[in-house]
């Protein structure tokens, strides 16, 4: 195939983040296996099972527990890894809190899927949506390819002692889980030199005992504490620019940073979206562009920490711009929508048109998303559902 | 960009056929891309998979709606599925049946190919169930001419959960015995 160092296959999307995990060499993972788990620590299992990974695999008994162990084997100093999915995710909320609070670099994989009722098993970003307060880092792939790479990146950036927050890895349920593409598998000695062995500055050790997570009162430095955690995730905003072009310099991949523009250069009509929502919409701005339409795209990989002057920089000179959400905020609107129309607020006067695609699996199809460019090019404005049966 | 769809029932391996295809194209040096149908998949209930085969990395993501190639893997699933659906004038439709292409009364292109016979007389499966996917590709590669023998036996070899060798030769029977009316 195309690059060095690798080897070549096919792969769904879960075989290929289980790929990743193997080659980060993570130490302990951990997971609750039921709908709606994914076949990741499925996949990851059997590798433990074969010896091909030398990792400790704990089954709990439930998704609350999967994040409680990942907890106590990462404070322990060890590379933890634990994946989920849907109402899985919702239920390890309040871990989430501790983990970021406790500022440990925890890696996990997400597959986007609905949330009930009624139960549906397919993609929608709802629930990592409902995590965007937590002081986890969130990124959102658009191929197996990229969901591989940003799990080994995801340790390199949670780990460095400027960041050390959790990182939580997204991929559309089915369009990138079930779906296979072709991988390039990196070798291990390269991923070996780009991310060395994890060394936690301050870690569980009986030999030097220290308290951990304990109480502070107001006049304590929780609100200190909160403060430091915000401006981590500012900065690790320059670490994901600096470790995703360190990887793109040893593997050949270059994913850009926080966001990807798609021809964005001289484009009146500018799309914002994510995951493979975004891929899509790529497809149908080239095909646009063919036919005299100006459209670009601008693919947000980081939605923590929000890209807000990169995404401010790449709309610069569009005449109007629109949102895809893949979740909704009741009574608010689509979470994207607000924060991009946020970051442009006092900056540009550029109308911005909120999206709400794809809700509970349901197709975003090209006409969909050339829809979406004829209402902004018609001056629409607000919160659209598009494609829903019986409303506007 | 070429877009394949696969109809046959949960159990008779369309899904792998479409993973098959998509390796084999891979193995040539074409972007793929392979997805079922997203839903819950039962055995012996209709299945969809699609295969994308470019020159190009494949963007679009959405399901197939109008396929250039449709292979069908039963026969029977026609009476319930309408499995020409989308379908351009120019696509073509790959059966598995007895018949030949003429006698079917499709507007399309259409080719035939006894698919379940070749399965028998290599004794893959068993009567009732009998594992047909693998003489569909070689149908496939010689009625298309998208992927050529070489890599689909490649694919095949690699992806089989056992006798990789007698489903290669139910292939390759197929590519013999394919009946193309056009």
């Amino acid at each position: 195939m195309r690059e060095i160092g690798s080897k070549a296959s096919i792969m769904t999307g879960n075989e290929a983040v289980a790929e990743g995990v193997r080659l980060a060499r993570v130490g302990f993972i951990s997971a609750y296996p039921i709908t709606p788990q994914t076949t990741i620590v499925e996949k990851l299992a059997e590798m433990v099972a074969n010896r091909e990974i030398s990792a400790r695999y704990v089954e709990v008994e439930s998704e609350h527990s999967a994040m409680a162990a990942v907890f106590a084997s990462e404070i322990a100093g060890v590379r933890s890894y634990t994946a989920t999915s849907s109402q899985g995710l919702l239920y390890m909320h309040e871990m989430l809190h501790w983990v970021a609070g406790q500022r440990l670099p925890v890696v996990m994989s997400v597959v986007n899927r609905a949330i009930g009722p009624p139960w549906n098993i397919w993609s929608d970003q709802s629930d990592s949506m409902n995590q965007k307060d937590t002081g986890w880092i969130q990124v959102y792939s658009e191929s197996n390819q990229e969901a591989m790479d940003t799990l080994i990146m995801g340790y390199r950036i949670a780990e460095d002692s400027g960041v050390m927050l959790p990182f939580m890895s997204m991929e559309d349920a089915f369009i990138l889980s079930h779906t296979s593409e072709q991988v390039l598998i990196p070798d291990q000695d390269l991923v070996d030199e780009f991310l060395p062995e994890l060394h936690l500055d301050f870690r569980v050790d009986s030999d030097h005992p220290m308290g951990y997570g304990s109480y502070s009162t107001p006049d304590g430095p929780f609100m200190e504490l909160k403060k430091d955690m915000m401006d981590s995730m500012w900065k690790s905003a320059d670490t994901i620019r600096k470790v995703t072009q360190e990887f793109s310099e040893i593997f050949g991949r270059d994913y850009g940073g926080l966001i990807e523009e798609y021809m964005t250069e001289g484009a009146e009509y500018i799309l914002v979206a994510s995951g493979t929502v975004a891929s899509t919409a790529k497809y149908v701005a080239g095909k646009m562009r063919e036919n005299g339409m100006k459209v670009g795209i601008v693919r947000i990989r980081y939605f923590r920490p929000f890209p807000a002057e990169d995404i401010v920089r790449a709309v610069k000179g569009a005449s109007h711009v629109g949102v895809i959400d893949r979740s909704v905020s009741f009574g608010s609107g689509g979470a994207m929508f607000n924060e991009v129309r946020a970051a442009l607020y006092g900056r540009s006067d550029v109308p911005v048109t909120g999206f709400i695609a794809g809700i509970g699996g349901r197709d975003v199809r090209e006409e969909d998303i050339e829809g979406m460019v004829n209402m902004m090019a018609a001056g629409k404005e607000g919160n659209v559902f598009i494609n829903v049966r019986g409303g506007k | 960009m070429l877009e394949v769809r696969f109809h046959g029932r949960g159990g008779q391996g369309a899904v792998t056929a479409s993973k098959m295809l998509a390796l084999a194209s891979f193995l040539s040096g074409e972007y793929v891309i392979s997805f079922p149908f997203f839903g819950t998949e039962r055995r012996g209930a209709p299945v969809t998979a699609f295969t994308r085969i470019d020159t190009s990395p494949i963007l679009l993501k959405t399901q197939v709606y109008n396929p250039d190639v449709v292979v069908v893997l039963d026969g029977k699933v026609m009476e319930t599925v309408d499995v020409t659906a989308g379908m351009k004038p120019d696509s073509s439709i790959i059966l598995n049946s007895p018949e030949s292409p003429d006698d079917l009364g499709l507007r399309f292109k259409v080719a035939t190919v006894d698919a379940t016979r070749i399965a028998i007389d290599l004794g893959l499966g068993n009567r009732t169930n009998p594992i047909i996917n693998t003489a569909m590709l070689g149908a496939f590669s010689k009625s298309t001419g998208v992927v050529n023998m070489d890599q689909i036996r490649q694919a095949i070899s690699e992806m089989s959960p056992s006798r990789a060798d007698v489903n290669v030769s139910a292939a390759e029977k197929a590519y013999n015995s394919v009946r193309t009316g056009w």
